[in-house]
């Protein structure tokens, strides 16, 4: 029994010295790094309710990837057919996921093509209008739409990564939740409104040749001559701060786009002092760049990011090297956060933002700051109480206790979750049963006594039947907690989390920690009363 | 130290046709507080909107504000001290324009008619309707179907159904109590309180599992006596435990209610009301509905 003793004692240690040191870098920041080298470890994140910091939910709309996908097929299936010498009437995307095609001619012909180079593209229906033209729907493969959904998607997470890397934010964290939403924290961060631009923006670039030929005033009127949309130019006045829009007549089609991009800077124009986000492209980026400004040139090229067109200059000659300047009228931060977008590449599809909280970090601060001396004070006073009531048995309930908050925080330091107000309240209520597991023995064990039996005796029966209770009650709100988080969100999540590692320190602590304490006072120091 | 003297009997189950009053009273006043109201006041948390909080160093009144904000066009939003004086939280109820865009106006403005104050933003909240909606839904999942385990492993555990049903009616029973109280001092739900309702079920359901435990043990002892006298026995002899857990807990929660400052204040509260009723209901919900269960429809099954 006394081995015995000692093993439970060096086991107990061990584990209890494990969860201190998981807990110290949350405790004191100045560790030597072979600390962490041997402690996997890290500080207890705090949620961005108790510190400060922006939250971000958004959404990837990724219906629109699935549209610009479905688009540039259209647009391949039309020059295929044009190449081959086949008869195009109607061409259009309808809906996200369909083209609708009327064709005439060579059926065969048609037909080979589109099984062949278009197998993406299913057939819904075939029809035979008049005088020998087919009307033909076609509808995105459901297993390849899913595909370029969840790609977008992959790709988006990767993207706003890049951004928010490149930006500068310590401990940012961004995961993906559920199917289509990405959740972004950025603790400490001091203007949400500039991260949430450089964030949400799309940053798809595009090059577009200017229609010279058609009339702009009759397109502004509606009657926009086939092939060409109309994009505008926003200038903003830097004195009034009012916004100009000037209309451009542009060709539909892409010459290039943001893809081809090696690297996005921001330089000075030396001319007019002014900054500009210079662009250097990849090999493939310069030789279409060579190719398109050599093939048109005294045209206009407009540069285009998200529909707004930045700039429509004149091709002077061919432009070999990859390179290129976006100018407008920015101030070093735009251009640099411009910069900054590019670099990181274009959103596959839109994002939208579902939810934003933004805390300001002093008053992470004063909530904390309140709620540290509020739970101290009412900590110290439990403690207290434990040990006017209960004497010595109370300390070592109280020992208990303490062990139980170390081991909830060096877990949560380990599997590195973050703490939130939610997850405060979840913390809360497992040591509130830690103290009921507390006072379930020890009024298990003086009743036992008081029934005259011995101290060992009470000692032994107290914790068999208290441990049948501490166990049920403690087992059922676990469930409760593991059902929690299986089918609740966020912040139901957090208080699940903290709680059942709370109960299971609990049962921990209270039930075998206490009694090694209580055989050591009675077997080795074999006391004759005890005081309870 | 002795808080019960050992072998105390008061006849808490003689009085359940007095307390059943009190609880079906107090259970009519939270849902008619409730129906009166409209349904729960609900935070930018749950019903979506632009929550903007904002601290001035100078003294500012909270009519400068209000103008302010009608001065911008936005008559829909509601402006309260939060706090300290010059403290003050912005709200807008969801509407139909894009949150984001409107969120970004509002703080313009506020910079701009106050130009001459230091004035911080500290906190804004905008949240889609959306994201508010699906919180409600899938914790309203989460609980129910915890609620359905809980039912399973009690019921299995003390191998009758009425234990499980005991304690699933107390826990109702405290979820519209607190409910009630927070709808009648017309507090805002907002997240911090979903987490003390989570509190609530947990405090509850341990509170009751621990008499249970005790009646279940006395259930193999007195097999002379009737279900009712044991769970008499059973509480009076889990009474010195049952006060000092609650007084324990109810010191804790006072203390966060006084000194925890105005994010916890809210939290404290309904904490408050949770707690006194996790623990009555223990006695006089989850043991009356097991007697009842019992006398109805296990008659037959002498014990």
């Amino acid at each position: 029994m006394l081995r015995n003793l000692k093993l439970r004692l060096i086991i107990y240690g061990a584990v209890t010295l494990f969860a201190v040191l998981l807990f110290l870098p949350t405790l004191t920041p100045e560790l030597p790094a072979w600390f962490y080298k041997i402690i996997p470890t890290e500080k207890v994140h705090l949620g961005l309710d108790l510190q400060g910091g922006m939250h971000l939910i958004l959404e990837v709309e990724a219906e629109k990837a699935v549209e610009s996908y479905v688009e540039r097929v259209k647009n391949n299936l039309k020059d295929d057919l044009r190449e081959k010498g086949i008869p195009v009437g109607k061409l259009e995307r309808e809906k996200s996921n369909q083209i609708v095609l009327e064709v005439s001619g060579d059926k065969d012909k048609w037909e080979k093509i589109l099984s062949q180079r278009y197998a993406v593209m299913q057939e819904l229906s075939t029809t035979a209008l008049d005088k020998g033209i087919w009307k033909i729907v076609l509808v995105l493969d459901s297993r390849q739409a899913e595909q370029v959904r969840k790609s977008a998607i992959d790709q988006a997470l990767e993207t706003i990564r890049n951004r928010i890397d490149q930006f500068g934010v310590a401990e940012p964290e961004i995961t993906l939740q559920g199917t289509d939403r990405i959740l972004i924290q950025l603790p400490g961060i001091k203007d949400p409104q500039r991260a949430i631009d450089l964030i949400g923006q799309t940053a798809l670039l595009e090059f577009k040749l200017v229609d010279e030929e058609g009339n702009l005033d009759e397109a502004l009127k509606g009657n926009a001559p086939e092939g060409s949309v109309i994009l505008y130019q926003r200038q903003v006045d830097p004195k009034t701060g009012g916004v100009k829009k000037i209309p451009f007549l542009l060709r539909e089609k892409t010459l290039m786009t943001g893809e081809v991009l090696k690297d996005a800077r921001v330089a000075i124009d030396t001319q007019f002092n002014e900054p500009y986000v210079a662009l250097e492209f990849d090999d493939i980026g310069g030789k279409l760049f060579e190719q398109i400004t050599g093939t048109n040139v005294k045209k206009r090229l407009a540069i285009i990011l998200d529909d707004n067109v930045y700039s429509a200059p004149v091709i002077q000659e061919r432009i070999g090297g990859g390179r290129a300047q976006i100018t407008g009228r920015f101030d070093m931060k735009e251009a640099g956060d411009l910069a900054i977008v590019l670099r990181a590449g274009a959103l596959p599809a839109p994002v939208k933002i579902l939810e934003q909280r933004s805390v300001g970090p002093s008053l992470g601060q004063d909530s904390i700051r309140q709620g540290i001396i509020s739970t101290l004070i009412s900590a110290a006073l439990v403690v207290l109480f434990m040990i006017f009531y209960y004497r010595v048995s109370g300390v070592v309930a109280d020992i208990a206790l303490i062990l139980n908050v170390i081991f909830v925080m060096g877990t949560l330091a380990i599997f590195r979750a973050t703490l939130t107000l939610p997850g405060i309240a979840g913390l809360v209520l497992s040591i509130g049963m830690a103290v009921d597991a507390n006072i379930l023995i020890h009024e298990r064990i003086k009743e036992e006594l008081r029934w005259g039996k011995t101290v060992r005796a009470a000692i032994d029966e107290g914790y068999r039947r208290a441990f049948i209770t501490i166990l049920d009650s403690n087992v059922t709100t676990l469930i409760a907690a593991l059902f929690l988080y299986q089918f609740g969100t966020g912040p139901v999540r957090g208080f699940a989390v903290t709680l059942s590692i709370g109960i299971l320190a609990n049962i921990f602590t209270a039930v075998y920690v206490t009694r090694w304490a209580f055989d050591f006072l009675t077997l080795q120091i074999k006391i004759k009363k005890l005081s309870i | 130290m002795e808080l019960i003297r050992p072998g105390t009997k008061y006849d808490f189950i003689g009085k359940k046709k007095f307390t059943i009053w009190v609880s079906t009273i107090a259970i009519l006043l939270s849902l008619g507080s409730i129906f009166l109201h409209n349904g729960l006041k609900y935070g930018v948390d749950f019903a979506g909107g632009i929550l903007i909080q904002i601290r001035f160093s100078q003294v500012v009144d909270i009519s400068e504000v209000r103008k302010a904000m009608e001065a911008m066009g936005s008559k829909d939003a509601m402006v309260q001290n939060f706090g300290g004086e010059n403290e003050f939280l912005i709200r807008v109820e969801k509407t139909g324009e894009d949150l984001e865009e409107m969120s970004k106006k509002i703080q313009a403005s506020i910079q701009e008619r106050f130009k001459g104050k230091t004035l911080e933003i500290r906190r804004v909240e905008v949240v889609g309707p959306k994201v508010g909606k699906d919180l409600k839904t899938k914790a309203l999942w989460a609980v129910g179907l915890s609620f359905a385990a809980i039912l399973v492993f009690v019921a299995w555990r003390f191998k009758q159904v009425s234990f499980g049903l005991g304690g699933i009616a107390a826990l109702v029973h405290d979820i519209i109590i607190t409910y009630g109280a927070i709808s009648i001092a017309g507090l805002e739900y907002s997240l911090p309180l979903m987490a003390v309702i989570l509190t609530i079920i947990g405090f509850s359901i341990n509170d009751t599992i621990v008499i249970f435990d005790r009646v279940r043990e006395n259930i193999k002892k007195m097999r002379k006596e009737n279900l009712e006298t044991i769970f008499n026995t059973s509480i009076n002899e889990t009474l010195g435990r049952t006060i000092l857990t609650t007084a324990t807990l109810m010191m804790v929660v006072l203390i966060l209610f006084f000194f925890g400052g105005p994010v916890i204040h809210d939290f404290a509260f309904a904490l408050i009301v949770g707690l006194i009723s996790g623990t009555y209901s223990t006695i006089y919900v989850a043991s009356p509905v097991v007697l009842l269960w019992n006398k109805h429809f296990t008659q037959k099954k002498k014990r």
